[in-house]
């Protein structure tokens, strides 16, 4: 008997992964749902401010994303530390703006090009004069619909501390 | 015929694991998950020529805020905190100066607003003033709104204002916002402290 089991105890059957793949699968599907795809290359920082009366934007198919920031550190031998405004995946000048946002909104059907959202995704630290020299491009562009992005704050009291 | 017969040899499932979990990374790595959120707003449209005189309003009827270089708040004429703005805006749209608004619990000040329909905020800031402050006070702005519709549905229809749908209560919607119409004006920003 003894040698029996010492047999047995040696020989360990093997741990079933039969339902590996299928756990694996729900999971890529999960992300697939879940997730949208990178679209830019952030090359300004973006340290978003807080809100409590934000709004989800629901189709972003509508959405066109302008950026503005301090540039980031391996890029600032270049552009300085200043904040400037990025486009696409490219830094950009106000002037670019216009033809940006013309350009986008004849990529889009008719029905949705009246119903475009400009985002602005500013840090906080950047300066209005920045921000409001965008707004007037997206005026001139007829671009009317903005939206400032922001974040939810998990504490609300924060807001209102003199540090943010 | 008789080989065909034959049971088929079950197809190796073995890498099927590492196939999916091939595919589950390139998914975690090129894909990101943030919803975009942020506070809507509509830009008013842009006519050079046309400088046509704005109409007139009343001074009662404006809520003015500035905002400066530093950050500081200036609403009307009184240096106040970002804490406080709120309950100030709210209690200027809500004052009904004129009596003829009769859901509003203001206190009828006389240099305050005439009714919620005419009230007007106005904000004005500086080039030097940060984006984090701006978007506080615009959040506080419409907040105050938000918090006046809130209370309006609960006495009219006891529900709550924010938890309504778009498409099934539009008309109530429609009711709300015609009550406290949201009138939020930005005058071109100074450029003292830039």
């Amino acid at each position: 008997m003894a040698v029996i089991k010492k047999k047995k105890d040696k020989a360990l059957p093997a741990v079933n992964t039969s339902a590996l793949p299928d756990i694996v699968f729900m999971l890529l599907f999960f992300f697939m749902v879940a997730t949208v795809m990178r679209e830019v290359d952030l090359k300004v920082t973006v340290n978003k401010p807080q809100a409590t009366e934000i709004q989800k934007l629901e189709r972003k198919s509508l959405v066109t994303y302008i950026y503005a920031g301090a540039p980031r550190v391996k890029y600032q031998d270049k552009f300085g530390r200043s904040p400037r405004v990025q486009l696409n995946d490219a830094f950009a000048s106000l002037d670019d703006i216009q033809p940006f946002v013309i350009q986008e909104r004849e990529q889009k059907s008719e029905e949705d090009a009246a119903m475009m959202t400009m985002s602005i995704k500013a840090d906080k630290t950047v300066k209005m004069g920045l921000i409001t020299d965008i707004k007037l491009q997206l005026r001139k562009a007829q671009a009317l619909k903005i939206n400032y992005s922001s974040n939810q704050p998990k504490d609300v009291e924060a807001l209102y501390s003199s540090e943010n | 015929m008789a080989r065909n017969k034959r049971a088929i040899p079950e197809i190796n499932a073995g890498s099927m694991a590492d196939i999916a979990f091939l595919l589950l990374i390139f998914y975690l790595v090129t894909t990101t998950m943030d919803t975009d959120k942020g506070i809507n707003r509509k830009l008013p449209p842009f006519d050079e020529e046309l400088v046509e005189d704005p109409p007139p309003i009343k001074e009662r009827n404006i809520f003015t805020v500035l905002v400066n270089s530093n950050d500081q708040l200036l609403v009307e004429d009184e240096y106040l905190q970002i804490s406080e703005l709120r309950v100030k805006a709210m209690e200027f749209v809500d004052n009904n100066g004129d009596g003829s608004c009769e859901y509003c619990q203001g206190y009828n000040i006389s240099t305050s607003s005439d009714n919620p329909d005419k009230a007007v905020v106005s904000l004005q800031n500086d080039r030097g003033t940060s984006y984090g402050m701006y978007v506080k006070v615009q959040n506080e702005l419409v907040a105050a709104y938000e918090d006046l519709r809130e209370r309006y549905a609960q006495e009219k229809f006891g529900r709550s204002y924010r938890s309504m749908d778009s498409e099934e209560d539009k008309e109530i919607l429609k009711e709300i916002k015609l009550a406290y119409p949201q009138k939020i004006s930005e005058a071109e920003p100074l450029n003292i402290g830039g």
